[in-house]
């Protein structure tokens, strides 16, 4: 589903030279297989998720996706492939202020089908337990309820792949395990492949298949 | 979503700020659509005056326009007057020679034929008109019943005039001979006058002396929407009888009468028979003077009955409508040109404000762009997303400015049909009104122009937060 070979990412640093941030020779993860990606800040886990999405190009290497490089689209190209096959689920929700929990969910829609299925929405922010709260702008939600909106509206155009980058980052402990839970039964049931970046090992140890950052990432062996 | 609802929410999102933009664009456009409104009904107005039965004024040499003006509008100075006779040229045989008897005109009218230019009326009509004489603040207009009976009015010149009171006058009235007048529904209105009062018409302007004689007051017009709501009409055989309106007679005219009246007794005694009975006596025609003559020709003779009677070294053809059309093209056409300048300007400051109102907000609408660029959203969406904001603006402020607009004409819609006689409701739209939703919407699109770059350029990984 996801094969990242030989990616570099570099930025320019303002004293001249450019920063290598990251230096991926091989990543490969299988179709609906739920794999922890688990690192300190810092270590370009972050990069990583944009470049895999497509929100950044990568300077060299390939970036496949359901058999599609999107190393090697336009930026349009990317940005219509993202809509249609990645969901992104941010650490601080990035739910838009002004929008309601079901318009933040048809938003999700609006750029991936170009349907707008507001039953979808509503049977999505269900699903994570919202379903009474559909007309509640973020600010009228607690924080465990905006990251569970974010989830939903994450999977609002039917992912194949699921990036989540630290998704409990934010979340009060009492409810961190209940939002984990919701992502991987979400995409165990939707078959989505899911990629989940944390630093903490309570987390990532309820995965199957752990990958080490500082393993995946060649820049800090070579460091 | 839909981009529609999504720039709906942004929109909502900064509700003062919105708000604000859009009640300064309303005004912009409200005053746009006034000015618009305003020469629309000038210049139907115009038009409507214009509409006034016939379709040539012929009076003394000098300026068409103030021939038009004077006679059409009872505006600006009286101009030079013309002999009756002149006005017998437009009549057949038999009227010339009914005339000729009654008004002592025997020998001076050559009875023999037709007026010189009797042929080209082709079942129109002429009609006599002097003026001169005030009442109040009102021109008092000398003429004939046949200014009632003959002349129409209205955007299709089809409506007679009618009476709120009495009815019109006649040449000879059993009860006040020939001192009877018909008012316009201002003038009755505004000096309280009705049916049986009389008039005194001052001389020569509205402050000269009275003429000391009475017209009794015999009909009051229903509003018409026409200058002739401005007027006091009297019968035109009263008016020469006032003091000071007999043409003084020079020794070569009367050598002149006595010549043509030989040539032409045979005639005048064949049709005697025909000529009505005054009671009174009428000025003889060498003494009558006109200001002008309202002529309905054919219209296909109009042109070169025009020109002909331009060829005359007395008399000159007005077309009314052509003088005011060219004195709106002149004058007022310019001077709603600059005002539209300065409404259309304080558009462009209020599509200025949607640019500085929608790019302050670029700041903290940076990350919602990175997020929603994260979701999908092609860089061309967002460019569609902030566009469509700034002509929601746009087009909010052009229904409430277009809405102002017509309140305020509909509130002076009755002040405006009293003055203008033009009606006017709500939805009373001009042709060039039309024109300023679309060209709002261009300037709305050009304003949100700058800000849609911003969003279109914003950096998505920059501005996401992890």
């Amino acid at each position: 589903m996801l094969r990242l070979e030989n990616v570099l990412k570099t930025f320019p640093q303002p004293g001249g030279g450019r920063l290598t941030v990251l230096d991926i020779p091989s990543l490969i993860l299988e179709e609906a297989e739920q794999v922890a990606l688990i690192g300190r800040s810092g270590g370009g886990k972050t990069t990583l998720l944009h470049t895999i999405a497509g929100i950044t190009a990568p300077d060299s290497g390939i970036v496949e996706v359901g058999g599609v490089d999107i190393a090697r689209l336009s930026e349009s190209g990317r940005d219509r492939y993202r809509a249609a096959r990645i969901g992104y689920v941010f650490q601080t929700f990035n739910l838009l202020a002004g929008f309601t929990a079901l318009e933040n969910v048809r938003l999700g829609m609006t750029f991936s089908t170009g349907r707008h299925d507001v039953e979808r929405a509503k049977m999505l922010l269900d699903r994570v337990g919202l379903g009474d709260r559909l007309h509640y702008r973020p600010s009228q939600l607690s924080v465990g309820q905006q990251q569970r909106v974010a989830i939903a509206r994450s999977l609002a155009g039917r992912p194949k792949l699921l990036l989540a980058d630290e998704p409990t980052a934010n979340v009060d402990p009492a409810n961190q395990q209940s939002v984990i839970d919701l992502i991987r039964q979400t995409c165990q049931d939707e078959r989505i492949t899911l990629l989940l970046v944390t630093h903490t090992t309570e987390v990532s140890n309820q995965f199957g298949r752990i990958e080490h950052l500082e393993t995946v990432n060649r820049i800090f062996q070579t460091a | 979503m839909s981009l529609l609802q999504i720039a709906w929410r942004n929109m909502r999102q900064r509700g003062l700020s919105s708000v604000l933009t859009l009640i300064s664009l309303a005004l912009g456009v409200a005053l746009t659509v006034l000015v618009l409104a305003v020469y629309g009904i000038i210049q139907d107005a115009f038009l409507r005056n214009t509409s006034v039965g016939y379709n040539l004024v012929v009076g003394a040499k000098g300026s068409p326009l103030q021939l038009t003006l004077n006679t059409v509008y009872y505006l600006s100075q009286p101009i030079e007057t013309i002999p009756y006779n002149e006005y017998l040229e437009y009549l057949p045989q038999d009227e010339r020679t009914r005339q000729a008897k009654l008004f002592e005109g025997e020998g001076i009218v050559d009875t023999s034929r037709d007026g010189k230019f009797a042929p080209y009326m082709m079942g129109g009509f002429a009609i006599p008109v002097t003026l001169g004489d005030y009442f109040g603040p009102f021109r008092v207009v000398g003429t004939t019943p046949g200014f009632f009976n003959q002349l129409k009015y209205g955007p299709n010149v089809d409506l007679d005039f009618e009476f709120s009171a009495g009815e019109n006058f006649i040449t000879d009235d059993p009860q006040h001979g020939p001192y009877t007048a018909v008012i316009g529904s201002r003038v009755a209105a505004d000096m309280n006058v009705q049916i049986g009062d009389k008039i005194d018409p001052s001389h020569g302007d509205p402050d000269g002396h009275g003429h000391g004689v009475g017209f009794a007051i015999v009909g009051i017009l229903k509003p018409t929407g026409t200058p002739n709501d401005r007027a006091a009409f009297v019968n035109i055989e009263g008016f020469y009888l006032m003091d000071g309106h007999a043409r003084a007679i020079d020794t070569e005219e009367e050598s002149n009468a006595t010549t043509a009246a030989n040539s032409v007794a045979d005639d005048s005694t064949a049709i005697s028979s025909d000529v009505d009975k005054l009671s009174f006596s009428p000025l003889p025609i060498r003494q009558r003077d006109l200001t002008a003559i309202l002529l309905r020709a054919d219209p296909i003779f109009a042109v070169k009955m025009e020109k002909t009677i331009d060829k005359g070294l007395r008399t000159q053809a007005a077309s009314p409508i052509g003088e005011i059309m060219g004195l709106l093209t002149l004058i007022v056409e310019p001077l709603m040109q600059a005002l539209l300048i300065i409404t259309a300007i304080t558009c462009v400051v209020a599509a200025v404000g949607i640019l500085v109102s929608i790019y302050n907000s670029m700041n903290d609408r940076k990350r919602d762009i990175a997020v929603m660029r994260a979701l999908g959203a092609r860089r061309d969406t967002v460019l569609a997303i902030i566009l469509l904001e700034s002509l929601l603006i746009a087009v909010g402020g052009a229904i409430a400015g277009w809405c102002l607009a017509h309140l305020g004409i509909l509130s002076a819609s009755g002040f405006i049909e009293e003055r203008t006689g033009v009606q006017v409701n709500f939805l009373t739209v001009t042709q060039t009104e039309l024109w300023v939703i679309p060209l709002v919407l261009g300037l709305a699109a050009l304003a949100g122009l700058l800000p849609a770059v911003v969003g279109y350029r914003t950096d998505v990984a920059k501005n996401l937060n992890p």
